[in-house]
């Protein structure tokens, strides 16, 4: 069925730039900023589906940097042997290293920028530990003002901005990134993008499982990040990797956010089990960590709790005043309503819905050291982007190596007329929804969705129940067709459903393929529950195969530069 | 389809004898774009109940208008 833009009283907008970023986040904004401090003559321009003001994980600020390699205190190399072992041996280590070299340039850019980050009295940075070795949490106290001054950045630097625009679609061609399309969310306008280069920092698919509340948006990462830049990325042929290695947090209980360890373990609160014992000896988020967590609150243990009522109140009163007013503010006023004080109980944590992201995990678009996916002059950085537990230091290293590597490929390169046959096809599917304002609402056909993936996919994984869970997402294409929308904005919501739904798909693919068990409990399988690193020491990548057909395949971890004896590091955070 | 209306207790409650007519803030910020202004009243409001608790309108509002509660699924 034909169905223009223009059958809705919506305009065709077309624009052009050398180099196009999808997502103004935090890889984002920097990669802005970078390609246009690398080439001030280059038009950049920045397209994001909110604005960029308070768009994205870092909306509100952050309560600290979870990887900084500062000098003095570790070394890129520490740090690399630290993920390394952290991911179960399975990292490209030339882009771990890349976070560690340039993280702290970023520090002291984002520094001259008017970011605070905290010292000790003598003017040195504060480290704290709270990994298993190594200091590399630089907590912020002051972390809320941050995507106001990266917004200023990028208006100084001369980057364009256009907010309210989600796009759906890489165009490709003669193999080649060349575009993207998408839509305006609030007048409908159909958006046609031609540039030289594309850089996607779309974010984490925050939306894959469903929050144990029920509540569709009361998910961990920002609900606007539904896995876009991972479905974008794949349909344009682009490799993915380590999907099945899930991102699981352990959160408060209902709540989103973390209790939080990082903040406050180096003030001495921990991760307690209901007696108040220690079961874990590190803090520091890892798949080993969240199977331990699982255990524990599976035990007769349960549940766990991040433990501060030992603390003296002024202690307490600095914890609360960290985190209760940067990343996620509204944790007070959580607390305030079921008159839960820290001082006098632990906080009750759980484990989240699942979601992909290599920024906590290692789930993401493979890229190398570069910030090159498998297309040419498709770029991607941040949290969708393959370099495992790169946080957010890592996704503004990464917004780094794009932009400046994005202006370098595209100098000597014209700009290509889209297809039409590719336009058409896309308005079609994307509007689709407006021609039946009476189907079916995209809350329920995405709430049944979330539901199975929880149902099939959350950990640990059964093979047979992630065989039907596959079955389903593949039917849901169908189910897709039936949703209907009553305007731009709803029709925001069924276009990230089908995100959500390439996303599904991929994640039971990859967790079927990988028959073993690694990365603690994110990808924990009952029937293989042992680590087998003679068959699985390798990325699993999966694309679109030139039938259309999903294709999965074992890419060799890249040689180390760094040595690291694994058979003697084990990850092992368990208290005994 | 049949439909029918239901009732949901939203988050975010703006209070209308602060909301100024011009100001379009928390509309802007917000990431999920659930805030719009009432064309009858001017006033802003929550119409779709998609929200982080993230709490940028709220920070932002110049007049104190808006209160973002926890939403009931959680509170
Ligand atoms: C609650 C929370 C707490 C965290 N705490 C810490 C911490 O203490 N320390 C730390 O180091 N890291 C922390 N992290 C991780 C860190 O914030 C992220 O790794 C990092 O910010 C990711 O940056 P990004 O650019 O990939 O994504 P984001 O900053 O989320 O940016 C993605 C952007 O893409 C836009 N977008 C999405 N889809 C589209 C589309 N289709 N079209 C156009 N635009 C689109 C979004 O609106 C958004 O602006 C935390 C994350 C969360 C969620
Ligand atoms: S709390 Fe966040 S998501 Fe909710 S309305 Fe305010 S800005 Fe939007
Ligand atoms: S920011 Fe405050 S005053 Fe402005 S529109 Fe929103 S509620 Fe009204």
């Amino acid at each position: 069925m034909q169905i223009l833009a223009t059958d809705f009283g919506f305009k065709i907008q077309r624009m052009q730039t050398d180099v196009l970023v999808v997502g103004g986040g935090t890889a984002g904004t920097m990669a802005g900023i970078k390609a246009k401090q690398a080439n001030p003559d280059s038009d950049v321009l920045i397209l994001e589906k909110a604005n960029i003001r308070r768009s994205g994980a870092i909306a509100m600020g952050m309560d600290g940097v979870n990887t900084a390699v500062i000098p003095g205190n570790s070394t890129p190399e520490q740090y690399v042997r630290e993920i390394t072992i952290a991911n179960d041996g399975i990292v490209n280590q030339k882009a771990v290293y890349e976070t560690g070299r340039l993280g702290f340039e970023v520090i002291q850019e984002l520094e001259s920028w008017g970011v605070k980050f905290q010292k000790d009295p003598d003017g040195n940075y504060d480290l704290k530990q709270v990994h298993r070795v190594g200091k590399y949490v630089l907590p912020m106290p002051e972390g809320k003002d941050l995507k106001k001054i990266l917004t200023r950045q990028v208006k100084r630097h001369g980057v364009n901005v256009t907010n309210r625009v989600m796009a759906t679609r890489v165009i490709v061609q003669n193999g080649r990134a060349t575009g993207v399309v998408g839509f305006d969310v609030r007048s409908g306008d159909f958006v046609v993008i031609q540039a030289k280069a594309v850089i996607l920092c779309t974010g984490a698919c925050g939306r894959l499982g469903l929050p144990a509340s029920g509540y569709l948006y009361g998910t961990y990462e920002n609900p606007t990040n539904a896995g876009d830049g991972y479905a974008m990325a794949y349909h344009a042929g682009a490799e993915l990797t380590n999907i099945e290695c899930f991102q699981i947090n352990p959160l408060i209980k209902d709540y989103n956010g973390p209790a939080c360890a990082y903040v406050a373990s180096p003030f001495g609160a921990y991760t307690a089990n209901a007696e108040g014992h220690r079961f874990i000896n590190c803090d520091y988020w890892s798949g080993q960590m969240m199977l331990e967590i699982y255990k524990e609150l599976n035990s007769g243990n349960g549940p766990v709790h991040l433990k501060m009522y030992h603390l003296d109140d002024d202690t307490i009163a600095e914890i609360e005043s960290i985190l209760w007013a940067n990343e996620r503010p509204s944790r007070g006023r959580f607390h305030e309503g079921r008159g839960e004080n820290y001082r006098t109980h632990g906080v009750e944590m759980n484990i989240s819905e699942i979601g992909l992201c290599s920024g906590h995990s290692a789930s993401g678009v493979w890229v190398n050291e570069r910030a090159e996916t498998t297309v040419p002059g498709l770029y991607a950085a941040g949290d969708m982007a393959s370099v495992p537990h790169n946080y957010m230091i890592g996704a503004f290293v990464y917004g780094r190596v794009a932009g400046e590597n994005a202006v370098d490929y595209l100098q000597s390169l014209d700009h290509l007329e889209p297809d039409a046959d590719f336009l058409a096809a896309e308005q079609a599917r994307i509007y689709h929804p407006l021609t039946q304002p009476n189907g079916i609402p995209h809350t329920q056909v995405e709430y049944k969705l979330r539901r199975l993936v929880n149902d099939y996919l959350q950990p640990p994984k059964s093979p047979h129940k992630m065989e039907i869970g596959l079955e389903k997402f593949v039917a849901y294409t169908d189910t897709l067709t039936e949703m209907g929308a009553r305007d731009p904005h709803e029709l925001m919501r069924c276009a990230e459903v089908h995100f959500i739904r390439d996303c599904a798909e991929m994640a039971a693919r990859a967790s079927l393929y990988r028959k073993e068990t690694r990365w603690g409990l994110y990808h924990y399988r009952l029937d293989y529950p042992e680590k087998n690193d003679a068959e699985w020491f390798c990325h699993v990548n999966l694309k679109k195969a030139e039938t259309g057909e999903m294709e999965l395949f074992k890419r060799p971890v890249e040689p180390y530069i760094i040595d690291v004896d694994l058979k003697e590091e084990v990850y092992d955070v368990a208290v005994r | 389809m049949a439909q029918t209306s239901q009732r949901v207790d939203v988050p975010v409650i703006v209070d209308e004898s602060k909301c100024l007519e011009k100001c379009n803030a928390c509309i802007e910020v917000c990431p999920l774009d659930v805030l719009v202004k009432n064309p009858e009243t001017g006033k802003a409001y929550m119409k779709y109940d998609e929200c982080w608790f993230c709490l940028p309108c709220e920070k932002e509002c110049p007049t104190g208008a808006i209160t973002v509660q926890i939403p009931f699924l959680l509170r």
